[in-house]
């Protein structure tokens, strides 16, 4: 069978890259700061430079060497605030996206793999919760609790914001529950569960990060909303609270800039980080998504062109029909293509 | 029409669950609050005052939870929301009417606008996708991550203070009576002025980066080709083609969405405060006056299933396949 010229087939493990995820710019750099405000969650308290809460005779300073990031009206340090503040940030966020997670996976992949009336009732319920405002129902509960620790607010963010992903997870429960793949796990006899956990769980763990990363953003910004109006136990440091007592004591009316600015950017920073990530997994599920890249090219004859999608260029080095072009054809210079785009008309429109 | 029942039917259903869920949020409530309240108002809540309270916080043991609940319902049937504590003796409804307005102008105008022009900016970003358009969405996105509060205190410092044209609190100038006039419209106006940026700024960019997405799948279909190859011009196929199938998930999107900017609102108007129903909610909630916080929630939340209906009635308008029977 086999001839001289044949290649020879080397057989290659087939490599997997868990991180390839990574490799997206965007991705990388949200993990990378997302990253550092966790270590910063974990070490904060240690490395703060001052007692959080502990007065001082340098009331209302600027930012100097002494105090990065300023003081307040009470002497206290705003840098030493930021730090012990982020544990909290950090530790409500991510706990209520784990319980919202959850409850999301369990109502959403249970109502779209076993359809009929439990599907209806756990729709229904998840539109519920979907259609009724999140942030007054979390002021109220939590205004009514008698201890507001962010353990409780945790739970109380995380139970009222499962809806959504619960709504995502259901819809593509659905289109894979009559994939071949499932249809032969079933057939040969798996059982339902076994079905859930290893045909389908597996498909849905790039919906599932997403919804987990878009939770931890909302989260983070309810609990710094609830600490700003006031409503949790300004005794807990996060970056709210600093925001509270700023507001509390005029600062931006006395010029206090410091005292708003750093937690705020903290704030922006932290959710522009999340966002990036989300941004990341979309992109790394449907590639289309990603930014294009370089899609002008400056033709010799000093035109520039853009590349569209849904929209193929021709490359046309010869009247139309007359060679076929194959990958091997001779490179052409670029003045000589004609890119089956009426170039001047293109411009006209772009203008 | 089937379709247009069924929705009806579910807005139905959850109304009554908020209904339902605003009953039972303050039976939860460990301890007294009728006991605290009555003493610090000592001898000015009477009798019946008290026990409308009483049922309200669904602390009359001598009732069933059931009779408690039927009774909540004819009380609310009626109208009846209870009194504010801070606005004692003023009944609730009285002082959400005073600021419903406010609130349902302010996001109501700015919604609308925000939806335009997100859209329009998507419909550009994701038809020029890597063109200097895709900058945009960083930017976007870091505005939309900073807290709607914060941009709004910000704001405040940098364009309003004494003798700036941006008064930087209240919903118009402190000695005008309100009426239809030029003199209040126009005071109105200039008070919105800065909440009104404020909520476009941070909202625009959800409608932005859905609006890119859906272009960016929509532009890759067949049909689109096919009116690129027809030699359509250029605009045509973006605007009529393109976009106009891009556009109905951002409309369901828009229904959903309602919500969580009505959440953001509230916190603007705390930032200004701007007389709406997220500045009374601020103000109850301080007060600890439960009625008003548990009026403001019912009217909230049936406002937005209100506004959902009718995104849901457009949806219809828009989309055939919806109308079609069976």
């Amino acid at each position: 069978m086999s001839t001289p010229s044949a290649v020879e087939v080397v057989p290659v493990a087939a490599k997997r890259q868990p991180f390839r995820f990574i490799a997206n710019k965007k991705a990388a750099t949200g993990v990378a700061i997302v990253g550092f405000f966790v270590l910063l969650a974990i070490i904060g308290p240690w490395i703060a430079p001052y007692d959080a809460s502990a007065r001082s005779s340098d009331l209302l300073q600027p930012p100097s060497g002494a105090h990065w990031f300023g003081t307040t009206h009470l002497g206290q340090d705003v840098f030493s605030q930021i730090l012990v503040g982020t544990r909290g940030v950090v530790f409500v966020g991510f706990l209520a996206g784990v319980i919202a997670t959850v409850l999301s996976v369990i109502v959403g992949v249970t109502a779209g793999y076993l359809g009929g009336a439990a599907d209806d009732s756990l729709s229904a319920l998840s539109n519920v919760f979907l259609v009724i405002p999140a942030l007054p129902l979390i002021i109220i509960i939590t205004s009514l609790l008698e201890r507001s620790t962010d353990l409780m607010i945790a739970l109380v963010i995380g139970l009222t914001s499962w809806a959504w992903n619960a709504r995502v997870l259901r819809a593509q429960t659905l289109s894979l529950r009559r994939r071949d793949y499932v249809e032969a796990a079933r057939a040969t006899g798996e059982s339902t569960w076994r079905v859930i956990f290893f045909e389908i769980l597996p498909n849905l763990t790039a919906i599932i990060a997403s919804g987990f990363v878009g939770t931890v953003i909302f989260a983070v910004m309810s609990e710094i909303t609830l600490a700003f109006i006031g409503i949790t136990t300004v005794s807990e440091w996060n970056w709210g609270t600093i925001l509270f007592w700023a507001q509390g004591q005029q600062a931006l009316a006395s010029g206090a800039w410091w005292w708003f600015v750093p937690a705020g950017l903290a704030i922006a920073i932290l959710g522009t980080a999340l966002s990036l990530v989300n941004f990341g997994i979309d992109e790394f599920v449907s590639p289309r998504l990603r930014s294009a890249g370089k899609t002008t090219i400056k033709t010799a004859s000093g035109h520039t062109v853009r590349m569209r999608v849904g929209f193929t260029p021709v490359l046309r080095t010869t009247p139309l029909g007359t060679r076929p072009v194959s990958p091997h054809a001779p490179a052409v210079p670029l003045d000589a293509v004609d890119l089956g785009v009426d170039v001047d008309r293109e411009e006209k429109e772009l203008a | 029409m089937k379709h247009l029942l069924r929705r009806v039917a579910f807005y139905l259903f959850t109304a009554w669950a908020a209904i339902t869920l605003n009953f039972f949020i303050p039976r939860l409530i460990p301890g007294d609050p009728v006991r605290s309240m009555i003493s610090r108002y000592q001898g000015q809540l009477n009798a019946d005052a008290i026990q409308s309270l009483y049922i309200l916080f669904g602390l009359d043991e001598k009732k069933s939870l059931w009779q408690q609940y039927v009774e909540y319902w004819s009380q609310l049937l009626h109208g009846d929301l209870g009194l504010s504590f801070t606005f004692f003796p003023a009944p609730v409804s009285q002082v959400i009417g005073d600021s419903i307005g406010w609130t349902v102008t302010l996001v109501g105008i700015t919604t609308v606008v925000s939806f335009a022009i997100g859209t329009l900016l998507g419909v550009l970003a994701g038809w020029r996708r890597g063109s200097w358009v895709d900058g945009l969405l960083p930017a976007t996105t870091f505005l939309s991550s900073i807290p709607y509060f914060w941009l709004g205190l910000i704001a405040i410092t940098l364009l309003a203070g004494p003798g700036s044209f941006f008064p930087s609190s209240g919903g118009y100038e402190p000695g005008l009576v309100p009426a239809w006039d030029q003199w209040f419209i126009g005071s109105a106006v200039q008070h919105s002025i800065l909440p009104a940026f404020t909520i476009l700024i941070s909202s625009v960019s959800g409608w932005i980066l859905s609006m890119r997405n859906m272009m960016v799948t929509v532009a890759a279909e067949d049909y689109i080709t096919v009116a690129h190859a027809k030699g359509l011009p250029e605009r045509r196929v973006a605007l009529a083609y393109a976009a106009r199938n891009a556009l109905l998930p951002n409309v369901s999107g828009f229904a959903l969405s309602l919500g969580f900017i009505v959440g953001g609102t509230l916190l603007v108007e705390i930032v200004f405060s701007y007389p709406g129903l997220g500045f009374q909610l601020f103000q109850a909630v301080g007060a600890k006056d439960y009625p008003l916080m548990q009026g403001v929630f019912l009217v909230i939340t049936l406002s937005v299933l209100a506004a959902n209906l009718l995104a849901d009635l457009a949806y219809l308008a828009l989309d055939p396949r919806t109308r079609k029977e069976g």
